[in-house]
């Protein structure tokens, strides 16, 4: 689960973590009071006027309105005050911010961060995630800041420090110290990396975060050390023990039908394609996708219902696929080991009865209690066709959807 | 012969109170292995089924069943913990089939025990189907009935693909000696490597089944393995070759990101060390079929 720059930022003053002063603000009014607030209290007239959207790339992003470009994601206002951060925030409100990562459909603009302007003297990158290889926390730290770091990553490798975290000891001073040296940081500021580090951490294990990073670290003309960017997100496995984390969730920024199927605790992921998909099993849902391709056609979703799936689940999983406009075909692929296959035939049952049934579906089912669940589809009178095997499946499907006008 | 587990392994269940784990119990007791004891804190003394003892800890249950196998049923907010309970109980072999646990708290647990691993202790999954001997013992929740002893081990990632292929080897008449869930999630116990290392070794096992998807570079590794180890016959499948980069496909290990994991890289490791790729998830069976043709290994 992904949050905002406002709320990550919130997050990194609980834990100790340096970052500028700033507020959020959902209309231009509450813009103009954040920024002439901030005007007082640094005693500078600059204030930069922050998109808040779940995409990177803002500040090289394009505001869009009815169509016209009307600047960018990021504004630095360097006079006018109040009034002109409320001018910069009320062109972006309302607007489609387009950027290199969720183009070409952008995201509208609902709320945009208003921070005090900061003299940047260097840019730096900071990452941190679990590294499933050595598994373990690794923090990542560069020198080039601001930028694509999986371009970094790609092309200049040498150019990415790594140190590995052991849980049993956390952040090591000489491992903080090995990077921030590295960097370049002179020795004032590299007992505030190693500080910084050790903060951010501390929230990485304490909230479960999946991915905090920090592009760009700012090292400001007079030295200090702070984070001008703040993207977390975090463990939807932990999501048991933090309860407040749903509260900074935005709806806006997800997509509705794989929300509304992690609500049922469905994997889906909405693709391209015409043939939906409902499997037991990520695997074997994945696996599925690659069939329909390998016979011709092009699948609508990835969906795994899930190794604890009921006839709810079932019904909710099969009734998510019939909303995809572009579906022209089900291919039901399920081979039961936890998932028993009369539970599923049930579902499909209830949920084609309670919504219709317009295309066709192929269904193929293995495993626990098969026999009976065949026999409930057959016994149906719905139009499923039946497959023995997922190949057979696969290609009866494509066969089916290429004659469907 | 087989790997990790055969008919004198003996099986406690944790969480055997639960719903899934009693289901589950219920079924590998039919299949006839030896389930000797059960473990739900607070229910000790109770019979599961009228015959199987519950205990309150790992520790009693080891003393008073000898038990050397544990399977994990319990939710996940405590499922690290209990690795750990089984760890500590001197389990040779502990099995989680528990999805959903926080990474961190699997980070921290797969830490207690890293030192162990693959010496007195073999930890398979989370978030995984279990291991089957076929014939002799089955732990876990994949379905018994379509399993059949023979020569083919089967190591996945993915519960429900590891079933294609046991279907697929049975109905090509091979059957399997052992198969192994080693689970999706991106920290877990056994990898590709440890499970190849078994069957390697292992001399019912005359061929090996390896079914990865995209994520991480644990296939890559195996591929490393294979090409200075294993002589056996290997044939490979990785799910998500069609997978979109940056979309977490269900399990948490499986993501494409910074254009690292992807479903080629992996085929092009694996078949640079000898491994035959199948072309579709449906014909893993008759790939490995016509390879052995090839060898010469195939038996009437």
């Amino acid at each position: 689960m992904k949050i905002h720059e406002y709320q990550g930022k919130e997050l990194f003053r609980k834990y100790g973590v340096a970052v500028p002063k700033g507020a959020v603000a959902f209309t231009p009014e509450e813009a103009r009071l954040a920024a002439e607030q901030l005007i007082n209290e640094t005693g500078s007239p600059v204030v930069v006027v922050k998109s808040q959207i779940h995409a990177g790339g803002r500040g090289k992003g394009t505001v869009f309105r009815d169509g016209k470009d009307i600047g960018r994601g990021v504004k630095v206002v360097t006079s006018g005050g109040g009034v002109a951060a409320r001018d910069a925030a009320a062109n972006m409100l309302g607007g489609t911010l387009v950027t290199i990562q969720n183009a070409p459909k952008g995201n509208v603009v609902h709320k945009v961060y208003v921070e005090q302007g900061i003299k940047i003297a260097r840019e730096l990158y900071l990452g941190m995630l679990v590294d499933r290889d050595t598994r373990r926390v690794v923090v990542m730290a560069s020198v080039e800041g601001g930028m694509d770091i999986e371009k970094v990553a790609a092309e200049t490798p040498e150019k990415i420090l790594k140190a590995f975290i052991d849980p049993t000891t956390g952040v090591t001073g000489h491992q903080a110290r090995r990077l921030g040296f590295g960097l370049g940081l002179h020795k004032e500021q590299v007992s505030q990396f190693v500080a910084l580090l050790s903060s951010l951490y501390k929230l990485f294990m304490q909230e479960d975060a999946a991915l905090i990073e920090i592009n760009p670290l700012i090292v400001t003309e007079s030295g200090q050390v702070m984070a001008g960017d703040a993207k977390v997100s975090f463990d939807e496995n932990a999501e048991f023990r933090h309860k407040e984390h749903e509260s900074w969730r935005d709806e806006g920024e997800e997509n509705a039908t794989e929300l509304e199927a992690k609500r049922a605790d469905i994997s889906y992921v909405a693709l391209d394609g015409n043939i939906g998909c409902m499997v037991n099993g990520a695997g074997l849902a994945m696996a599925t996708m690659d069939i329909i391709a390998h016979c011709g056609g092009k699948p609508a979703n990835f969906l795994d219902v899930g190794g604890g799936a009921d006839e709810a689940r079932v019904t909710k999983a099969f009734s998510i696929i019939l909303q995809d406009a572009d579906v022209k075909g089900i291919f039901v692929n399920i081979f039961g080991g936890i998932v028993k296959c009369d539970l599923i035939a049930q579902g499909i049952i209830n949920a084609t009865k309670a919504l219709g049934l317009k295309v066709p579906v192929v269904a193929r089912l293995e495993g626990t209690n098969v026999e009976l669940g065949r026999k409930l589809l057959a016994d149906s009178g719905l139009n499923i066709t039946p497959a023995s095997t997922m190949l057979e499946g696969a290609q009866k499907i494509c066969e089916l959807v290429a004659k469907a006008p | 012969m087989a790997i990790l587990v055969n008919k004198n392994t003996r099986v406690l269940v944790q969480g055997i109170t639960g719903s899934a784990g009693g289901f589950h119990a219920k079924k590998c007791l039919e299949y006839g292995t030896k389930v000797v004891g059960g473990v739900t804190p607070g229910r000790g003394g109770e019979k599961f089924e009228g015959t199987v003892p519950v205990f309150n800890t790992v520790d009693e249950a080891v003393r008073e069943t000898g038990a050397d196998a544990s399977v994990i049923f319990v939710p996940p907010p405590g499922a690290a913990d209990a690795i750990l309970e089984a760890a500590e109980a001197n389990v040779r072999l502990v099995i989680c089939i528990t999805e959903g646990i926080p990474v961190i708290d699997m980070l921290k647990a797969r830490r207690a025990i890293e030192h162990r691993l693959g010496k007195d202790l073999f930890l398979v999954g989370p978030n995984c189907p279990g291991v089957i001997t076929p014939g002799e013992c089955k732990i876990g929740i994949m379905p018994g009935h379509i399993h059949k002893p023979g020569s083919v081990g089967i190591v996945s990632r993915s519960g429900t693909l590891t079933y294609e292929a046991v279907g697929q080897t049975t109905a090509v008449g091979l059957g399997q000696s052992s198969c192994v869930g080693i689970g999706g999630d991106p920290v877990n116990g056994m990898d590709f490597v440890q499970a190849l290392e078994l069957f390697n070794a292992d001399p019912q096992t005359e061929s090996i089944i390896m079914i990865g998807e995209i994520g991480g570079a644990a296939e890559e590794r195996a591929a490393e393995y294979i090409k200075q180890h294993v002589k056996k016959p290997v044939v490979g499948f990785i799910a998500g070759r069609t997978a979109p980069p940056g979309k977490r496909m269900g399990h948490a290990g499986a993501v494409i990101s910074g254009g690292k994991g992807t479903a080629q890289d992996k085929i092009t490791a694996l078949e640079a060390a000898g491994v035959r790729i199948a072309p579709s998830p449906a014909q893993m069976g008759e790939t490995l079929k016509a390879l052995l043709a090839e060898r010469g290994m195939l038996k009437n």
